[in-house]
């Protein structure tokens, strides 16, 4: 338990302290594995349940682009933009959960929904071109430093806001890893008949877990948005990002608190290190080389690095502990 | 009736047919296999990517470099079965289709990283054929045709062949079929080598009307998975009717409005029609 305080410690102090001695290159990497990492524990909140979802770029396209679209229209601020992206989202969720969830859509047809969901979401930000930009991408005016407009020339702001959401996000995870409703959704992935003849109320606890991911993951996609400064539906919204998200949560391990971000952490170092040491000649190798480790991952270890390493160590403890039984 | 309806309408037709094409085969593999490759668009671009190279740049006969293509896709097919899906055949069905969505992942971004992510042409233009003042393409009349008679060749093979008729009790009860002495692996094999030869047939149709570039199957991709489960995973003329209804959609709406808002038509009444008949439109 010492142990397990003081790695925490360092963490924390490594954490603390990475603003004032990285340089804003690796600033903005960090900041991006927070987000990211948010993303992907969000995901895995309903991920780890069964609940496969292919379609999360929609919460994340309308993350995105609410906030930004109300800013350059009508000069609505992020402070609201954001709040309402995230209502919108949620109500998104409900709107295809309760009924998947109402007329047992489960397994692959679910993932199939979920998909068809992320591409009507990304098709009408394109179709939509007159006011979104379409998939030329959109870029919120920019007004310098401004609370008002959420907007932060300085990385270290970014840094503090990427590190509260993703904190909150690992509380959130863990507050539904520890709760109540935790068993009955074991219970309900496993067997979802079983679950409902025994009396747990399925259609509550998976809308629960469902409109919890869908917020969250909106939430990431609209300070990924006012980081970055410019979106587009095909990297927020499109297949590719959401399945990115699917493979980033499952090669960290959802079912690890730190899973999704290990998972974000090795997908950003691996692009990066391949662009840094190959240039762009070497365009598409960090995402063979990923898609190669996805394939593995599920077929050699379907709980992820963390889950794995998880595993072997406790392993070693019961046959340390063995001998004094 | 508006002349230029008539010819959406027509496309609309023409595009069912290879879409219906793909299906097929990725209905088959369903149906026997209980998998669903979400990378068989992208093995339809493989396809394409073959044609490409051996037509246009070593200067192939283009029947040649087609036949080259269905062969090679076929064996593509065989080998995703054998390196992905057979270890992980006893999992949770979630975990293949995640294993496939890996070998997306790969197979686009080794393409780009052999091709490059610009849009390439194999460069045949075939003739516009004018009947009365309506306007169509010959490249998508020969799909429509070609795709029909790969159709015709599967249902044949499946009902005349003794492999054939193994593949259709396989996909009505797995475990009975064993006992009657019929090898799973070895149909397994043949059903993935033949639904990688109908994606490989579809690349040659789709090469004579469409450039080839990495991600060209994230256009039709989600098509083909809507149409098969609309018309119900497995059911074959299911599959075949919903093409045409989907098609039907894409062309007629890209005439109203435009193709995106018809994509998403197309890709909402997929979920709608996914909570009112779950098992597929046929299905009573």
């Amino acid at each position: 338990m010492s142990a397990r305080a003081s790695t925490l410690l360092v963490g924390a102090v490594l954490l603390v302290a990475a603003p004032l001695v990285a340089p804003p290159y690796f600033m903005h990497l960090i900041i991006q594995v927070l987000l990211w990492g948010f993303v992907y524990t969000a995901w895995s909140v309903m991920g780890r349940f069964g609940l496969v979802s292919l379609g999360h770029g929609a919460f994340l396209g309308i993350g995105a682009y609410v906030p930004a679209l109300l800013w350059n229209y009508y000069a609505v601020t992020p402070w609201l933009g954001i709040p309402l992206s995230v209502v919108l989202s949620m109500l998104l969720g409900l709107v295809i959960g309760y009924p998947c969830f109402r007329l047992r859509v489960v397994g692959h047809y679910f993932a199939l929904v979920t998909l068809a969901l992320g591409q009507v979401v990304m098709l009408t930000i394109v179709a939509a071109r007159d006011v979104t930009g379409g998939s030329l991408g959109f870029t919120p005016n920019n007004v310098g430093y401004s609370w008002y407009a959420f907007q932060f020339p300085e990385k270290t702001h970014f840094y503090v806001v990427a590190l509260v959401l993703w904190v909150g996000g690992l509380a959130v995870w863990r507050a539904i890893d520890r709760g109540v409703g935790r068993e009955a959704l074991d219970a309900i992935s496993e067997d979802e008949e079983a679950a409902a003849a025994i009396g747990i109320d399925v259609m509550r606890e998976k809308l629960r877990v469902t409109v919890i991911s869908a917020a969250l993951t909106a939430l990431g996609g609209a300070v990924y948005g006012q980081y970055i400064m410019y979106i587009n539906p095909e990297t927020l919204s499109g297949i590719a990002v959401s399945l990115q998200i699917v493979f980033a949560a499952i090669v960290g391990g959802m079912y690890a608190l730190l899973g999704p971000t290990v998972g974000a952490l090795l997908t950003l170092s691996l692009n990066e290190g391949l662009r840094v040491g190959f240039g762009t000649s070497f365009i598409g190798a960090a995402n063979t080389i990923y898609g190669v480790l996805l394939i593995l991952c599920i077929i050699f270890m379907p709980r992820g690095i963390v889950g794995m390493v998880r595993g072997a160590t406790t392993r070693r403890a019961r046959t340390k502990t063995a001998p004094a039984e | 009736m508006d002349i230029y309806l008539l010819e959406a309408v027509i496309n609309g037709i023409l595009l069912g047919g290879v879409l219906a094409l793909l299906a097929l085969g990725l209905n088959l593999i369903f149906g026997v296999i209980d998998v669903v490759w979400i990378a068989y668009a992208d093995l339809v671009m493989c396809g394409m990517y073959v044609i490409f190279w051996l037509y246009a740049d070593l200067g192939w006969p283009l029947p040649l470099a087609c036949l080259a293509a269905i062969i090679g896709v076929a064996a593509l097919g065989v080998l995703v079965h054998l390196l992905i899906i057979a270890p992980i055949l006893g999992s949770a069905p979630i975990n293949q289709l995640l294993a496939t969505g890996g070998l997306l992942f790969f197979l686009q971004n080794f393409a780009t990283l052999l091709f490059g992510t610009d849009f390439r042409n194999i460069g045949v233009r075939l003739p516009i054929i004018e009947v009365g003042d309506i306007y169509v393409s010959s490249a998508r009349l020969l799909a429509f045709a070609m795709a029909l008679v790969g159709a015709v060749a599967l249902w044949l093979f499946l009902r005349r062949t003794y492999i054939g008729t193994a593949i259709r009790a396989i996909a009505q009860d797995r475990d009975i079929v064993g006992l009657m002495g019929v090898d799973q692996r070895h149909v397994y094999l043949v059903t993935s080598a033949i639904g990688g030869a109908l994606a490989g047939l579809a690349a040659c149709l789709l090469a004579l009307q469409y450039d080839v570039h990495p991600f060209v199957g994230n256009t039709f991709g989600p098509l083909i998975f809507m149409i098969c489960v609309l018309g119900g995973l497995g059911d074959m003329i299911g599959g075949f009717v919903a093409a045409f209804i989907i098609s039907q959609i894409i062309s007629i709406g890209g005439y109203y409005a435009s193709t995106e808002l018809s994509y998403v038509l197309a890709f909402t009444l997929f979920i709608v029609l996914m909570f009112i008949r779950p098992r597929g439109i046929l299905v009573r």
